[in-house]
């Protein structure tokens, strides 16, 4: 499978997303948000950063670039889309997610390597007994990660699966409610993640968790 | 009847520095002339007292690239790669404005690496406070950290790490010195020399306003007092957003070959880099302001040569390639203007259109500002103040808990997780992990480590030893990831220097500098001088706040600082004598007084030496630096960061002459905590002390002998961030 990495102005983390990306599936490439076209690929990574340095609200704007709209029809067709921390919230303001991402609790950005906890759902079926269950290490690093919607809302993403992943119980960093970390679309091909998968691929720098996340999705290309 | 200040005067030039401007131009200057002239000769910009002295610092080595002078300097990595870095202060900013203050000086290093072609990979910070029981610097620590996270964070670079130090006489003048690093192609860098005459002067980046006008001389080249607030126009405002378009433009500019030089905009704006980019290519130079994108139309042709607005760049570009450079400049969403050209004629012109505004002789201007002496006297004793918070006869158990808890010893856990460390994918050692921070370089197929110091307190006490110290600590810090030195960098943070006992520390922090880097072998590839820190009571800590870059050859051989195995021995390494003289311990019964021991260069280097090798070849399991707090604290260190306790005896010291007080809680160069495999560690010369394991901290020391449970030491050292917090 073909990832494909936006890089809007502002982002921080794409160079990081694509090589977590050729790491995970072997290629991958960049794509400038002012492509219309996103050239064949099978799946997308929005990834972190401050797109247009978070003005008006974060991911406000980047929605508005042409290439996501591409990513929406990408989405509609059932290609696996992730949103990495800016990228959720982009997807969020995209409305291809539920909820919204307030300021952290305690108003300050916080970097730590934590545990995440995978939700069993639809998207994360054929991921075997053993993965499901075993926490995730991987870092956050946000100042505007609070997972909010409202209470019906919430109730239905967990009654329909879409709460994808926790943070460990006591290590939610930011005030996210019921510890939620990632969320995906009804469908399952959309995720958003607020902590970074694409910092947890490579011993030598964390651990390698983070490839589960993307393993996860690609099952799911076409 | 008053008598009108002349205007040079409130722009901080003496008479005799004016009558000098007179003579050099024959005739008065005008006002923007005066304007560039105040700028450029201030001491911010022409280093009048300090450039003698630095003529003594080594600056050349077979890896140096680039050193002092250019935008920053650099070392050879391999494989036809550099790293560059600089340190430079932000301090009166940041004392007036701490958030913008401290954002704008993560702004202005990561340009000056930038400007060289070089990606910036990491950030570190060397932060100054008074104590923290002041509301006042609680107010700037906060606005310093979410500052300098605000733009790091923002624009995708990793603060990787970095030291805080809280001292009653950094409580008005506190001390924000930030640090970049880079890495580059060598064969694409780029100098900032103007060449080719008929060459076009291109302004890209952000549009120029009103802020930051004067900060190089009313600012930076001042004491701090009363009316300060007053001063906050003079501090700029940070868009890191705004920067982020820019570095990337940059660099895709170089990459593609486009920019015949290239320089950044920090104090003094089109002035300084102007001026000091004909002045680098012996050219001359022609500004026209009225083609300058302004975000006020009603500026005056001086305000637009001083203003300092934050993330611009002036490039020097061959007349057939403006136009694919600003077309580079549009797809990155960021401005650019032909502002002007190069000239043989020798002169920086100021045109507005077709009138000429200002015309100097660049020499003049940039290199034309007279060179002061320092009249140094040493002072006759201590003269600081002593404050004593810790009663002498407590328990040892006590003073070690003391000791964990003072902010300057403390876990900078609440200020390092406000910053983004990981981003780039290429931090080994995060925060807290190890002595020195370390980075990867899959460019060159190795990985560098970076350290950065500089104890103020202990360079009042002896400005020769206490900055002979700051030197060897970035060694060990290096040797103890498994480093080997490169380069070194500095900023000389220091109080009035036309005071003589400021004069004095100057003089001997500069002559220690240079001994210890020509014993160590490391060159000097650059610096930044911040002198004039002073509030109403008095000067600054001397401060040079060193930062070392080292290498090593294997990414996955790097030492920690944790002790890492239940039943390793814990062994001391180095010629490690320490004393309390300067110590936290002395500073905390309000005992310090003048005067250290001098250390034993040669013989830390060779510990050092034996310590990296020992770590690249996986022998050891754990190593840190003896440092602030002496060997009690960082044996407390270790367990706290291994969650395993520990039992030595400190015999060995004894045998060495310290006091039992003094092998606990002694401070000096020279000393390794290892722990490991007992027979590896005897191999290296070192001399057990006890061993790793149970759920306390326990040491003999004769009469002073302790036991603390691992949980109580580490939510004594774990209190920062309730403190840093508190609003009362």
């Amino acid at each position: 499978m073909i990832w494909g990495v936006l890089q809007f102005p502002g982002s921080c983390d794409e160079r990081d997303a694509l090589y977590a990306c050729s790491l995970a599936s072997g290629e991958a490439r960049m794509i400038w948000h002012e492509e219309r076209d996103l050239g064949g690929v099978d799946g997308v990574v929005v990834p972190g950063g401050f797109s247009y340095g978070d003005y008006l609200r974060a991911g406000a704007l980047a929605r508005f670039s042409p290439a996501m709209e591409a990513v929406a029809e990408l989405a509609a067709a059932g290609g696996p889309v992730l949103g990495i921390c800016n990228g959720f919230q982009v997807l969020c303001e995209a409305g291809l997610l539920p909820g919204a991402l307030l300021r952290n609790e305690n108003l300050r950005f916080v970097c730590r390597q934590l545990d995440l906890l995978e939700v069993d759902g639809p998207i994360s079926g054929d991921m075997g007994p053993e993965s499901a269950h075993r926490p995730l290490s991987i870092p956050a690093k946000h100042g505007e990660g609070r997972y909010y919607a409202p209470e019906e809302m919430l109730d239905r993403l967990e009654r329909d699966g879409q709460v994808a992943y926790r943070y460990a119980p006591g290590q939610n960093p930011n005030g996210s409610l019921r510890d939620i970390a990632g969320v995906s679309n009804e469908a399952g091909n959309v995720l958003g993640l607020m902590p970074h998968p694409e910092h947890a691929v490579d011993p030598l720098t964390g651990s390698t968790d983070g490839l589960r996340v993307f393993q996860r999705l690609e099952g799911l290309a076409r | 009847m008053t008598t009108a200040t002349p205007k040079y005067r409130e722009l901080g030039l003496t008479d005799s520095e004016y009558e000098l401007i007179v003579e050099k131009l024959g005739r008065e200057p005008n006002d923007v002339e005066l304007a560039m002239f105040s700028l450029l000769w201030s001491e911010h910009c022409a280093y009048k007292h300090s450039r003698k002295l630095l003529g003594k610092l080594p600056t050349e080595g077979e890896r140096v690239v680039m050193g002092p002078g250019e935008n920053a300097g650099a070392v050879d990595v391999g494989n036809g790669y550099a790293v560059a870095f600089k340190v430079e202060s932000h301090n009166h900013p940041s004392a007036v404005e701490p958030f913008q203050g401290a954002a704008t000086g993560v702004g202005g290093i990561l340009r000056d690496v930038f400007a060289i072609g070089a990606r910036p990979i990491a950030i570190l910070d060397s932060l100054r406070f008074g104590e923290l029981d002041s509301v006042r610097s609680r107010h700037l620590l906060d606005g310093a950290v979410r500052g300098i996270g605000h733009y790091g964070n923002s624009i995708g670079v990793a603060t990787v790490g970095g030291e805080v130090y809280f001292e009653e006489p950094y409580e008005h003048n506190c001390l924000v010195n930030a640090m970049c690093i880079g890495v580059a192609k060598t064969e694409d860098m780029v100098r900032a020399a103007a060449a080719g005459v008929g060459n076009a002067v291109v302004l890209m980046g952000a549009t120029t306003g009103r802020d930051g006008i004067g900060g190089a001389s009313v600012l930076a080249s001042a004491e701090l007092g009363e009316g300060d607030e007053a001063k906050r126009p003079t501090v700029q405002v940070g868009d890191p957003f705004e920067e982020s378009k820019v570095l990337e433009c940059c660099l895709e500019l170089l990459e593609k070959g486009l920019l015949v030089s290239l320089q950044d905009l920090g104090a003094a704006g089109l002035t300084s880099s102007a001026g000091e980019m004909a002045s680098a290519g012996g050219v001359g130079i022609d500004i026209d302001v009225a083609r300058v994108p302004l975000r006020e139309a009603d500026m005056e042709p001086f305000e637009i040569m001083v203003s300092e607005s934050q993330e611009r760049m002036l490039a020097v570009v061959e007349p057939a390639q403006v136009d694919a450079v600003r077309a580079i400049c549009e797809k990155w969403q960021t401005g650019s203007a032909e502002i002007g050209v190069v000239t043989d004629s020798g002169q920086v012109r100021i045109l507005r259109g077709e009138e000429v505004v200002g015309e100097m002789p660049v020499e003049a201007l940039v290199d034309g500002c007279p060179l002061y002496d320092l009249e140094p006297a040493e002072p006759a004793g201590w003269i600081y103040g002593n404050r004593a918070t810790l009663a002498t006869g407590i328990d040892a158990e006590d003073e070690l808990l003391a000791l964990l808890a003072a902010p300057s010893i403390a876990s900078k856990r609440w200020v390092f997780e406000q910053y983004d460390s990981i981003v780039g994918s290429r931090t080994v050692r995060r925060p807290e992990s190890a002595d020195a921070a370390v980075l990867a370089l899959p460019e060159s197929d190795n990985a560098i480590a970076v350290s950065i110091d500089g104890n103020g307190r202990r360079v009042a006490c002896d400005p020769y030893a206490g900055t002979v110290e700051a030197v060897l600590e970035c060694a060990q810090n290096l040797a103890c990831v498994g480093a080997e030195p490169l380069g070194l960098t500095n900023c000389l943070n220091f109080g009035n220097p036309e005071k003589p006992t400021t004069a004095w520390q100057l003089d001997q922090a500069v002559t220690a500098l240079a001994d210890a880097c020509i014993a160590l072998g490391v060159p000097v590839v650059g610096g930044n001088v911040s002198l004039y820190n002073e509030g109403p009571d008095g000067p600054i800590y001397p401060t040079p706040v060193v930062a070392m870059v080292g290498e090593l050859p294997d990414p996955h051989e790097v030492g920690g600082s944790a002790f890492a195995g239940d039943g390793d021995t814990i062994a001391l390494l180095g010629p490690f004598s320490p004393t309390l003289a300067g110590s936290e311990l002395a500073k905390q019964r309000g005992e310090l007084e003048m005067g250290l021991p001098q250390p034993d260069v040669g013989a830390v280097v060779t510990a050092c030496a034996i310590v990296r090798e020992a770590v690249r070849a996986g022998n050891v399991s754990s190593a840190h630096d003896i440092s602030d707090g002496g060997l009690a604290c960082a044996l407390a260190e270790s367990a706290i960061g291994g969650g395993r306790g520990c039992r030595v005896d400190l015999q060995p010291l004894r045998e060495r002459g310290c006091s039992p007080e003094e092998a606990l809680f002694g401070e000096g160069s020279g000393g390794f905590l290892l722990s490991g495999n007992r027979a590896a560690l005897e191999s290296l010369g070192a001399i057990p002390i006890g061993e790793v394991g149970g759920t306390k901290i326990e040491i003999a020391a004769g009469d002073r002998s302790l036991i603390v449970g691992l949980a109580d030491a580490e939510s004594a050292w774990r209190s920062l961030a309730a403190r840093a917090e508190s609003v009362t």
